[in-house]
């Protein structure tokens, strides 16, 4: 089987070609860097993102805490992990890379906080 | 009067990275001037991933990214002053300033470096038919609702433009519970980056509409829907081709104009392509002294290339300050034939190799990007792709430019229109 990509992994954007046989990628074409392969790879077998979005903080000058997940998650549970970030509250202070929800959905990947935010 | 060797307007990404720049290359004097309550610019609100894959070799977050660089401030001991507005720039590079903490004074700058960045094209500058409803906003307003307010102003969603701050917002605010019904995007092609149309929008099964536009806006108090046309190849409304979409909120995403009152006030020459003031190869403007770099300069894509040409603006005033200016022959850059303008605009024989940038004009396929001083090509660099939602970097050394040359002319080669 056949599936067109778009290569994300830099901004040139390539249009990627792979061949997709039992689950299994056995050619890529369009790429123009060993990123594009790896790519195509991962985005046909196993797609992957990561999860930005914000948790509720309170003691801070502003009422949410911006977050990331520390790596990336399955595609298909990135709604899940979205609406689990709704349901997290924190306190200030925060640091970047603090850990405000562990083990997100059993993915074993770890949200953590991408701002600095003092107490106010 | 306060005196600084460098007054930084701005402290965002540009006018973080020209002060430690200009900290590196020896000046010690350095006050950055921020409006905002933090230093970080419009990063704080871009917590989505991605920023400083050139830079850092990794996807980090706006904030993220912009600690680096706050971090690098705060390490050399720059003095920022926050909720601090700069009111005017004169010629003669006195700032005039006011905050709350700092009282209305002015301060005078050996040198200055412009990096205000720009704001958003507002539904005012669109001419679209209809009522003023609330539920329209301009998608970087949105942002910082959502990102930073704690806010979802609406429920169900339609964005005007594809460019990438309407695009990221079509992700965002699906991944908080709203629902985006569609993307519109006037020209035949997106304006923003393939990664944001392929993970904000396919990801997401959100249409993306091309050669289509908003030609009504519904609603009394509150916007209750939007009437979408396709347009032809002058970018007019079809008629039989209209839709009504029911929606509670319209974001418009149709581009961004550097911010650069101050820049017109202290009469620097302006690019009327870039919007940005027009400079030479060390980033100086007109003005003498006078430096700008970041998206006042012209409109980026990534912020790498902004902290890039930040450096590099900042360690020019340094060299301003430091040593003064030593002149020599001019060139004149231009763009033509689908190269829509350069930045630098101009550049100096015997100057050190330079990185000119710009956009094209539409999307090309197997072309090249050439630079002519007169008929004599100078460089010719193939390119698969060109799209004018990502800027170009063309190295040039101006060893490479005969001499007598007075113009050299960036243009697009052998391309089909895709």
């Amino acid at each position: 089987m056949k599936r067109e990509l778009i290569c994300i992994g830099c901004p040139m954007g390539c249009q990627l070609t792979a061949e997709v046989e039992n689950g299994v990628v056995t050619s890529v074409s369009g790429n123009t860097c060993p990123r594009g392969e790896a790519y195509a790879k991962k985005e046909c077998v196993a797609p992957a993102r990561t999860v930005t979005g914000t948790v509720a903080i309170e003691g801070a000058a502003l009422p949410v805490l911006p977050v990331r997940t520390a790596g990336e998650v399955p595609k298909a549970l990135v709604h899940e992990v979205a609406r689990a970030l709704r349901t997290v509250t924190v306190h200030a202070p925060a640091a970047i890379g603090d850990v405000v929800l562990q083990n997100v959905c059993g993915t074993g990947v770890d949200v953590v906080a991408s701002k600095n935010v003092t107490r106010i | 009067m306060k005196t600084v060797q460098l007054a930084i307007i701005g402290g965002g990404p540009a006018g973080l990275a020209a002060a430690a720049a200009a900290y590196d290359a020896g000046l010690r004097d350095i006050l950055i001037l921020e409006r905002s309550g933090e230093l970080g610019g419009i990063l704080n609100q871009c917590i989505h991933a991605g920023f400083g894959l050139h830079t850092f070799h990794q996807e980090l977050t706006g904030p993220e990214y912009a600690q680096r660089y706050i971090d690098a401030v705060q390490e050399r001991n720059i003095p920022a002053w926050t909720d601090c507005m700069v009111l005017d720039v004169s010629p003669e590079k006195v700032l005039t300033v006011t905050g709350r903490s700092v009282g209305l004074q002015q301060i005078k700058a050996q040198a200055v470096v412009l990096a205000m960045g720009c704001r958003e094209r507002p539904r005012g500058a669109l001419s679209i038919a209809g009522t003023r409803p609330a539920g329209i906003w301009s998608a970087g307003t949105a942002q910082r609702m959502v990102n930073m307010e704690g806010y979802l102003p609406g429920q169900q969603v339609v964005i005007l433009g594809s460019g990438d701050i309407g695009l990221i917002m079509a992700r965002r605010m699906t991944l908080e519970g709203a629902e985006v019904k569609a993307v519109a995007e006037v020209m035949p092609y997106s304006g923003g980056l393939k990664r944001n149309i392929v993970q904000c929008l396919d990801d997401f099964d959100i249409p993306l509409y091309l050669s289509t536009t908003v030609v009504e806006i519904h609603g009394q108090e509150h916007l209750t829907g939007v009437t979408l046309a396709q347009v032809d190849d002058r970018r007019l409304p079809v008629a039989g081709t209209e839709r009504y979409i029911p929606c509670d909120t319209l974001l418009l995403s149709v581009g961004l104009l550097p911010e650069n009152e101050l820049t017109r006030q202290a009469g620097a020459v302006l690019d009327a392509v870039t919007g940005g003031p027009a400079v030479d190869e060390t980033l100086a403007t007109s003005l003498p002294g006078v430096f700008a770099c970041g998206n006042v300069l012209h409109v980026h894509d990534l912020v790498d290339f902004v902290s890039q040409e930040a450096a590099a603006a900042g360690r020019s005033a340094a060299r301003y300050v430091l040593e003064g200016v030593k002149d020599s022959e001019s060139i004149r850059l231009e763009g033509k034939n689908g190269v829509r303008y350069t930045v630098p605009q101009t550049l100096h024989r015997g100057g050190a190799p330079v990185t000119v940038r710009f956009r094209v004009g539409q999307p090309y396929r197997n072309a090249a990007l050439c630079a002519y001083a007169g008929d004599t090509l100078l460089k010719r660099i193939p390119k698969r792709i060109l799209t004018p939602g990502e800027m170009e970097s063309f190295p040039l050394d101006p060893a490479a430019i005969p001499a007598g040359t007075d113009t050299v002319t960036f243009v697009v080669e052998e391309a089909q229109v895709q």
